[in-house]
């Protein structure tokens, strides 16, 4: 009996622990194709990226249960056949599994514009992380794609480290999607204060320069000065690996409440980031949700039930009702989120203003969906308990 | 105080990690909660029965600064 786990990040390592936790005491590799054990993304645009990376430091604790895993790292998982069950990685070694955990996660999508590549950045791991950060220098002009969270930590974080920060995004405000459009309006005012310019309803065009990218040209001609460019705008999913073998991957991997593959082929759960998984307490619409806490989670509940296929057991099949929570850290301002706000069609400031410490409701025909505070986390519980009454 | 012979599990908060998300608090809502002001305060230690969700505490802390003994 043996368990293989396509991904060493938060879900990879949580599938780990779950999978002890529920008795499962066989043998465990987890492929990761990063050099590092499992570490913490959050500060790679905040604390980390401002204060210098140390990924020892950002390490995930490990519990006792999973000091005996084998950790496959720098290896990139290549394919996987379900009939088969065995994972190949890119040096063709075959990794044979009873039962397969998917967790390998997302990466910023890249889009194709015209011009050179030099200059052009990303920042999803700590080695982004670590080129970045000697990038980011006082007087540095920084161009970001894309005004969503990361890319709004981003530009606090390089305003703090004293570049010259310009965002270029199509939304008419920033973070809309998951904020509305008021509260988008002020974080952008609490951005403009701290020096950061906006070119909302535009997009990059072409980037220019010989060697390197120099300069970026708008969608309204618009030519802005550029020494880094940072691509923030949006992810897909890494599945190309699980290609061939009949699964669900329109966005993400497909899986139940239980966080089951449908396939009769093998036992394949999957986890974190990459998870479409449905929420009873939203509808049980499948959905990714790209939040810190679901790899906790789906990863709980994925190593349940692998553990339990494993065993000849039938896994519960209670419905999953986990709170997606969300917090972002921009400049001295803590924004905290609970549900589902991006789901919401009428939203409400309740306390406060958008400019300061306040309280949004987020509301559509089923009820409230979602909440957001900005410095009132304490405030928010709640909230938090009337949106998890929603089960 | 707590007699020796009653099995506790003791938790530590690195004050210099916390930044009072409060995660923590809906895990473990005996252990942990947050103060008017936001700051974390924390029970040291407590029965064994709490084990479980202390660790479900230490596990979604996103600063990673609870420790569970
Ligand atoms: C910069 C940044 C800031 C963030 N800030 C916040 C925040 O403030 N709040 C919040 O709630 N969330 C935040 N997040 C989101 C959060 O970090 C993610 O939701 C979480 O890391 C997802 O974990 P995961 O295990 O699903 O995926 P990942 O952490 O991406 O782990 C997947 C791993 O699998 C590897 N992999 C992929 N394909 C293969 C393959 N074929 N073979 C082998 N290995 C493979 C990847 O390289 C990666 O190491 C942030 C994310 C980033 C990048
Ligand atoms: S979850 Fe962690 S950072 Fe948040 S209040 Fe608790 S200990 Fe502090």
């Amino acid at each position: 009996m043996s368990v293989v786990i396509v991904g060493a990040g938060l879900g990879g390592l949580r599938s780990a622990e779950s999978l002890r936790a529920a008795g499962y005491a066989g043998p465990i590799t987890v492929v990761g194709d990063e050099p590092y054990l499992p570490y913490n993304r959050p500060p790679l645009s905040k604390e980390a990226l401002a204060g210098g990376i140390d990924v020892t430091g950002l390490e995930f604790r490990r519990k006792a249960t999973v000091e005996d895993v084998d950790w496959r790292l720098g290896c990139h998982a290549a394919s996987a056949s379900l009939a088969d069950h065995t994972v190949t990685l890119a040096d063709g070694t075959v990794l044979p599994f009873d039962g397969l955990v998917i967790a390998s996660g997302i990466r910023p999508r890249r889009l194709p514009i015209p011009g050179p590549t030099e200059g052009r950045h990303v920042l999803r791991t700590a080695d982004d992380a670590m080129k970045l950060r000697t990038l980011l220098t006082p007087g540095a002009h920084v161009i970001i794609m894309g005004a969503g969270f990361i890319g709004c930590e981003t530009a606090a974080t390089a305003r703090k480290l004293g570049a010259k920060v310009a965002i270029v995004a199509i939304d008419a405000e920033p973070m809309i999607r998951p904020l509305g459009a008021e509260l988008g309006a002020g974080m952008r005012r609490r951005h403009e204060t701290h020096g950061v310019r906006f070119h909302l309803g535009h997009s990059i065009d072409a980037f220019s320069g010989r060697d390197r990218v120099r300069s970026v040209a708008l969608s309204d001609g618009t030519e802005l000065p550029a020494d880094v460019v940072i691509e923030a705008v949006g992810s897909i999913a890494n599945t190309e690996w699980l290609a061939g073998n009949g699964l669900d991957l329109t966005d993400g991997v497909h899986v139940d409440s239980s966080m089951r593959v449908a396939t009769d082929l093998a036992q394949v759960v999957a986890v974190g980031d990459i998870a479409r998984h449905p929420n009873a307490l939203f509808g049980g619409i499948p959905r990714r949700i790209e939040h810190w806490n679901m790899p906790t989670e789906t990863g709980r509940r994925a190593g349940a039930t692998l553990a339990a296929l494993l065993a000849g057991d039938e896994p519960s099949d209670a419905p999953f009702t986990a709170m997606p929570s969300f917090w972002s850290d921009q400049y001295d301002y803590a924004l905290q989120s609970f549900g589902m706000p991006g789901i919401a069609d009428r939203i409400e400031v309740v306390e406060g203003d958008t400019d300061g410490p306040c309280i949004v409701e987020y509301h559509n025909t089923s009820g409230l969906v979602g909440v957001v505070g900005i410095d009132r986390t304490p405030d928010l519980i709640p909230y938090r308990k009337q949106l998890a009454a929603r089960a | 105080m707590t007699a020796p012979d009653i099995p506790v599990v003791t938790v530590y908060v690195d004050r210099s990690k916390c930044q009072g998300y409060g995660q923590c608090c809906f895990e473990a809502e005996d252990v942990f909660h947050l103060d008017e002001d936001g700051k974390l305060v924390y029970v040291a230690d407590s029965d064994i029965s709490h084990r479980a969700d202390i660790v479900n505490a230490a596990d979604v802390c996103p600063m990673q600064a609870i420790t569970v003994s």
